[in-house]
């Protein structure tokens, strides 16, 4: 999964960006061929690392990670193709501009400060991954490694290990992110291809080819993740990119809709492949050496046995090149949020809450709740967009309503969004509900509330005030 | 210098890919997979600036 593409519309501001507040240029119009590549570059990420052994750790069976995937990830295309690409051609506007037309600048403020919030807890554990890899590097002890259940630091070294990454990572989002994006750039076929060749090697060190039944836990193996809860997973780990409206920004220089095919490089090789070859390292590691799946192995320890020292490059290339803009994103937010804040003590801000939240493994380690929660709370905002695009006129309410009416404050955004954001969080935290399967309801939910307040005399009001 | 970088890059490539392949078939010992895979690593990222261009 990646933020990349999220964080262009964070702010509203990007370095080197251009159109932020004007409908895109036909002349600046891109084909499908640089669409294709950019989702698959940006879907192959550290988190990868992560995610592949975790769905082992929640005892996935081999039907629900080769047809599950295959089939949520299928929805996250149709997602982007027919309402996200949809949109973005016939609005050509990033997120953060339509947002702001309907909601108003200040509302579209305390968004961003959700999002940086959300930024940092991500680049955090893209923070955790990277640190896996430094420690094959110091003899075996130096470095005790998270595990699956860890959630505080295990000690001094690990948190010197987050430190200096994450400081590493900050410095150099201050300089802006154009190095580390080109870097990203570069890496991603040489990413993918790395975690080919980890399964590959995984393989021929199990000595067989048959991918089912390795997959398939072993007979007792508590499932706490269903087929259903893989579909959702797939489809909604990238919910606020494509339902959420995030990818706006890069897909508005499409010339048409069907660039929104792309996404499905980006799916199928990161979130599909790449995700299945690190789960067969989990397996390798449950298999050959009796790991407690549930305890499960750091990234680092994986990838360096299996493929040595191309692999930890790789873990710490794919948490860099995704951590890096994240930091310099997140700052961007809390420097729109904090009247007077300068550019550099915005990304120190955003950095340290990074590498505070990187300490801590449990959001790398609670990825598949975090990424869930991730969605609940941004995807909603593109139901109300999806509302004012499709249906505002046939119900008879204002599109663009903040726009028109001046307003820098939408109080009928606010309530249908925050509301159906606050049952979810409910529904989470009190009932265990799981997070991926909360963000299309959420989304439901918000876009109905809108469309009835607005209705009701809510948004013309604003229209007409 | 374009085609260069391309030639050595698809090498780089082959070499990332290549021999995990091969240890999957018993043809090559895990030690030289992972030399080779680091060497080819290096290759792409010197090959890679010169051949992809960024839009």
């Amino acid at each position: 999964m990646t933020v990349e593409t999220l964080e262009d519309d964070a702010a509203g501001v990007v370095a080197g960006s251009e159109y932020e507040r004007q409908r895109v240029p036909e002349g600046a119009l891109r084909g499908p061929s640089s669409f294709w590549g950019m989702y698959a570059g940006e879907h192959t990420a550290g988190t990868e690392f992560m995610i592949g052994p975790l769905f082992v750790a929640w005892g996935a069976s081999a039907a629900s990670l080769i047809f599950g995937l295959l089939l949520g990830n299928l929805l996250a295309v149709l997602t982007w193709r027919y309402l996200t690409a949809v949109i973005a051609c016939d609005e050509r506007l990033t997120l953060y501009y339509k947002m702001e037309r309907i909601a108003g600048r200040k509302l579209v403020a305390f968004y961003n400060l959700a999002n940086g919030l959300l930024f940092c807890f991500l680049a955090g554990a893209m923070i955790t991954v990277s640190a896996t890899a430094v420690g094959p590097f110091f003899p075996p002890g130096t470095i005790e490694m998270p595990t699956f259940q860890s959630t505080m630091p295990t000690g001094i070294a690990w948190i010197l290990a987050c430190i200096a990454i994450g400081t590493a990572m900050t410095l150099v989002a201050l300089k802006g992110y154009g190095v580390v994006a080109q870097v990203g750039h570069y890496s991603a076929p040489w990413m993918f291809l790395v975690f080919v060749a980890c399964a590959l090697v995984t393989l021929g060190k199990l000595g067989t080819t048959d991918v089912w039944a390795l997959l398939t836990p072993p007979p007792g193996t508590e499932q706490k993740i269903s087929f259903l809860g893989i579909v959702f997973f797939s489809w909604f780990c990238n919910a606020a990119m494509h339902l959420g409206m995030a990818d706006l920004s890069v897909l508005r220089f499409a010339k048409k809709p069907s660039a929104g095919w792309a996404s499905a490089s980006g799916m199928f090789l990161g979130h599909y492949v790449a995700w299945i070859c690190a789960a067969l390292l989990l397996v390798y590691w449950v298999r050959a050496h009796g790991v407690d799946p549930t305890k499960g192995v750091d990234p680092g320890t994986m990838v360096n046995d299996s493929v040595g020292w191309a692999g930890l490059l790789c873990v710490i290339i794919a948490g860099w090149t995704t951590a890096n803009p994240t930091i310099y994103r997140a700052g961007l937010a809390f420097q729109g949020m904090i009247p007077g804040l300068s550019r550099t003590a915005a990304t120190l801000l955003a950095g340290a809450i990074c590498i505070a939240a990187g300490i801590f493994p449990a959001f790398a380690m609670k990825l598949l709740d975090f990424v869930g929660l991730y969605g609940t709370v941004l995807a909603p905002i593109g139901a109300i967009i999806i509302v004012d695009h499709f249906f505002a006129d046939s119900l008879g309410i204002a599109r663009d309503p903040a726009a028109r009416s001046g307003s820098a404050f939408n109080p009928v955004v606010l309530i249908a969004w925050l509301l159906p954001v606050a049952v979810a969080m409910y529904g989470y935290w009190q009932h265990n509900l799981f997070a991926s399967y909360l963000p299309l309801p959420c989304a439901i939910a918000c876009g109905l509330l809108y469309a009835l307040l607005s209705r009701a005399g809510g948004g013309q009001a604003v229209a007409r005030s | 210098m374009h085609t260069a970088a391309k030639i050595l890059g698809l090498l780089a490539l082959a070499g990332t890919i290549v021999p995990p392949a091969l240890f999957m078939g018993s043809a090559l010992g895990l030690d030289a997979v992972k030399a080779i895979m680091f060497v080819s690593s290096i290759a792409w990222f010197v090959a890679a600036p010169f051949w992809m261009k960024v839009e």
